[in-house]
């Protein structure tokens, strides 16, 4: 028996793994951020901005069941709204060379974090608005329309040029996205999605997922949970999109073409849809493999024979594995289950739980 | 705006939405079979043209047979991509089988970035087909006055198929009901795949009637006419052909005339398609021409 | 007598077809009403009626006093009307506990930021929702299932969960379509014992659906014949039984 323990015992034991995972993560990063040069410091800062980007598309794919294809559109309004926000008025001015800024953007300047979380406000307000037009639809129309939505938003920014500066795009942002705001975020936004999707409204959520008709019946108010998904979802991109700008420190509109969906719809599938430490360990991944793979697009070895760089192969095997995972394990990585310290238990790396006993909150 | 120019425009605009409409109808077909959006129906639309390129480029033949070359090989490559990507996934949730044509679709192009090179290429375009024609005082192109002819043949052939052949009948049965058109002993594998064939030779028309109006291939060349057929397909009402024409004109009409009488919005040119189709699904959510379609409770 | 639900003249048109004619219904508080009748009889398009699923092209239903003609349906659940559903529609990838609590979700009146903050007030209402739904699996007897995927349960199981998903949205009137389909003579017999049984229990109105008349007659009150989308009869289930448009219709199908 000594090797059972019992729910109180696993619990905490959970919590102090949890804990310990937690402290040791944060180590690492303060490791990294000592230890490695900016090139692989920059790769970890992506994999947080892409999981908060596949966390926020999961959550209206995945557990809302809504096939939205506007993320790129919604990033693209927080990337340009923090942007303008926060650059000074001598960088707007050194930046709107064709035609000069709107007299009003001109002298606002914020910090980093208001000028980020206005972004992700004016985000998740646009898609509050296509929410509430676009969700009365039928499902394969949504993903028609809210791709509609994120070229119209690329249009529209390559032509505001008193806005935007049009297809010149903005350059030399101040370089705001350190490791900590990265990660930080990105754990914040996890730490968010997990309470929510484990409360009441992710229930309705997953409900509205599982059967539209039966949720409808049960009480749910389907249109407004659905827009309220799309919204925070939306909201969410668009503080991602902040953090990428001032990550990359230009933009221009040809960045959000609707193929950077593609990209984090990629990382969901991959992670499984329905899964957050799924869309975490895939996020992580797959922002690794894109970068250990640009050898692919380069000059190649092969042994017998030495080609010459052919651009583009590396997307290649990134979409024939989108292929393959839809038609061989349509569930990616995790399915809809999520990781726990238990399931290391059940496959022997930790002693076993107790039979499951008692009833209440879990 | 004077009498002359505006027909100019209509002309043009006539043209270019009988081209819309050629791909839409593969859309729409499609759709109204497996209620499936297939998201790589713009890139068969890419490989049509390359097809004929090579033809005619590299393996020096003559454009005619080229053509025909491509659009037989093109045919092909439409029904074994519904092989691959799709059957397998035919009684798979909706979302599984939306993610394998992005997919698809998403492979196709990086394949043909590197099969292809990035590069765009210029399309050799016969005389016969650049030369501009001056009809009643409208310029019209060799290539933009065959268009709606070679669109409307083709319309015809295909509601004949439709309406008047067995295959039709047994296609509008699987439209209708696909376990019931099983039942009556409807080899459903076969009608899809019919299906498919038809509307990959007719984005193969298509892409090389492009390639010809614009001679510049490019691998990702697809992309935009694909979604702006799709909406067409939609504002017309998936799942019908006349739905799909009418979408196809009047997505030619409102982009052509638009930027005609209003030219400082010519930038935004490639947003009217969504905002068209935005407003269409508001008013009428089944587009113009749609049946309605609840789901059985 | 009070009624609690009245159909008044409700006709359902899909496009020239009519699956529903004049339907006029009264069910009283605390009745059982049976609505029987062949295959395609617009049995279920008279729940999808009356629970808001379609929309009546003409004709009204009043539920407890106001007119919910048109109403959404979950906006009727909110007044009190719940159902099951003939091809169960159980949430697949939830489990048996879960399905049970999102039905009370709309009862909980939890606002999103104390329910992601996890308040004080949110757990509370957790906690009650948590309890309500143990003593409701209790009552349908799967609480040793309540961690397990709703769909890894056996028919019957999964048809009395969702009764009991049902009696968690609280209501006051309760739709159950085709209850016994699936289930062998031994259990439906139980199961009309347990229909008697909640209705007492939990202060119900039950309207329910069945193909067999026989099955019903012992616990309806009255009810309903429909054929072809027509009341072709009303009243007891002794005087339904000799009704000889009932015999016609049921000998031309069984």
């Amino acid at each position: 028996m000594n090797t059972l323990l019992t729910q109180n015992d696993t619990q905490r034991r959970d919590r102090m793994l949890t804990l310990g995972a937690a402290v040791i993560g944060l180590g690492l990063l303060f490791a990294f951020d000592s230890m490695f040069d900016r090139f692989t410091m920059q790769i970890f800062k992506l994999c947080a901005i892409n999981v908060i980007l596949a966390l926020s598309l999961n959550l209206i794919n995945g557990f809302t069941g809504l096939f939205s294809l506007g993320h790129a559109g919604f990033m693209a309004v927080g990337a340009y709204t923090c942007a303008i926000l926060s650059m000074s008025p001598e960088q707007k001015e050194a930046n709107f060379v064709l035609q000069p800024i709107m007299p009003v953007l001109l002298n606002v300047q914020m910090p980093f974090l208001p000028s980020l979380l206005i972004g992700g406000l004016l985000a998740g307000f646009i898609g509050w608005v296509l929410g509430v037009v676009t969700l009365r639809l039928r499902d394969d129309y949504l993903a028609i329309a809210t791709l509609g939505f994120s070229e119209i938003i690329r249009v529209v920014l390559t032509n505001a040029q008193t806005i935007t500066n049009g297809s010149l795009g903005l350059k030399g942002l101040p370089r705001f996205t350190t490791m900590w705001w990265a990660w930080g975020s990105a754990i914040v936004i996890t730490l968010f999605l997990v309470l929510l999707i484990k409360s009441t409204y992710g229930r309705a959520f997953k409900s509205i997922r599982d059967n539209e008709i039966a949720a409808e019946a049960m009480g749910i108010d389907v249109l407004n949970m659905k827009v309220l998904s799309f919204t925070i979802s939306s909201a969410l991109a668009g503080i991602a999109g902040g953090l990428l700008a001032h990550y990359l420190t230009t933009i221009d509109p040809k960045q959000f073409i609707f193929l950077k969906t593609f990209d984090i719809l990629l990382i969901v599938v991959l992670g499984g849809i329905g899964s957050i430490t799924g869309s975490i360990v895939s996020a992580i991944v797959v922002t690794v493999l894109m970068e250990a793979l640009r050898f692919l697009d380069g000059p190649l070895n092969l042994g017998f024979m030495v080609t010459n760089g052919i651009p583009g192969l590396r997307m290649v095997f990134f979409s024939a594995l989108l292929m393959i995972v839809v038609i061989f394990r349509q569930q990616g990585l995790m399915g809809t289950a999520e990781f726990s310290w238990n399931s290391l238990a059940r496959i022997g790396l930790l002693p076993k739980r107790g039979q499951k006993s008692g009833k209440g909150v879990e | 705006m004077d009498f002359q120019t505006f027909l100019q425009q209509f002309v043009n605009a006539l043209s270019l939405g009988s081209l819309y409409a050629l791909i839409a109808i593969g859309y729409t077909m499609v759709y109204g079979i497996l209620r499936l959006i297939n998201f790589a129906h713009g890139d068969v639309f890419m490989v049509g043209g390359y097809l004929a390129f090579f033809g005619i480029s590299s393996f020096l033949i003559p454009w005619w047979l080229a053509f025909a070359l491509a659009i037989v090989l093109t045919t092909a490559f439409g029904v074994g991509l519904e092989r691959v990507a799709y059957r397998p996934l035919r009684d798979s949730p909706r979302i599984s089988i939306m993610i394998s044509a992005i997919g698809a679709s998403f492979l196709i192009e990086n394949l043909a970035i590197v099969l292809f090179d990035a590069r765009p290429k210029a399309f050799p375009v016969a005389e016969f087909f650049a030369k501009n024609y001056v009809i009643g005082g409208v310029y019209v192109a060799g290539i933009s006055l065959l268009i709606p002819i070679v669109t409307a043949v083709l319309l015809a052939v295909l509601l004949w198929i439709v309406n008047r052949t067995k295959t039709g009948m047994a296609m509008r049965a699987v439209s209708t009901d696909i376990d019931a058109a099983r039942l009556m002993a409807i080899d459903v594998n076969r009608i899809v795949s019919i299906t498919f064939a038809i509307g990959s030779a007719l984005a193969a028309i298509g892409g090389i009637m492009w390639a010809l109006k614009y001679p510049r291939l490019e691998p990702l060349m697809g992309i935009m006419p694909g979604l702006k057929c799709f909406i067409a397909a939609v504002v017309g009402g998936i799942g019908s052909i006349a739905g799909a024409v009418l979408g196809g004109l009047l997505l030619g009409m409102v982009e052509l005339m638009t930027v005609a009488f209003l030219p400082e919005l010519t930038g935004y040119k490639d947003a009217f398609a969504f905002i068209l189709l935005i407003v269409v699904l508001l008013v009428k959510p089944t587009g113009l021409l749609g049946k309605n379609q609840g789901e059985k409770v | 007598m009070s009624s609690l639900l009245q159909t008044i003249d409700v006709n359902k048109k899909f496009g020239g077809l009519s699956a529903v004619t004049s339907l006029n219904m009264d069910v009283g508080a605390g009745d059982i009403i049976g609505l029987i009748g062949p295959n395609g009889a617009g049995k279920t398009t008279s729940f999808n009626l009356i629970t808001g699923v379609y929309t009546p092209t003409s004709g009204k239903v009043i539920f407890n006093g106001q007119d919910i003609t048109g109403m959404k349906p979950h906006a009727i659940t909110h007044l009190g009307v719940a159902r099951t559903f003939q091809n169960i529609r159980l949430f697949k990838e939830m489990s048996v506990l879960e399905n049970v609590l999102v039905a009370q979700h709309m009862r909980m009146g939890a606002n999103i930021f104390e329910a992601t903050l996890r308040l004080p007030s949110y757990l509370k209402k957790e906690k009650h929702v948590h309890e309500r739904a143990y003593a409701l699996l209790e009552e349908v007897d799967l609480v040793e299932h309540a961690h397990a995927k709703a769909t890894s349960l056996s028919y019957g199981k999964q048809r009395r969960l969702e009764i009991a998903r049902a009696l968690a949205t609280e209501p006051k009137l309760l739709f159950l379509d085709e209850p016994a389909a699936g289930m062998n003579p031994q259990e439906s017999v139980e199961l009309m014992d347990f229909i008697l049984k909640i209705r007492d229990q939990f202060n119900l109105t039950i309207v329910l659906i069945e193909h067999h008349m026989q099955l019903v007659m012992g616990v309806c009150k009255r009810m309903y014949v429909l054929d072809y989308g027509v009341t072709i009869a009303h009243g007891t289930p002794e005087e339904i039984q000799k009704d000889p448009k009932v015999i016609e219709a049921y000998l031309g199908v069984e």
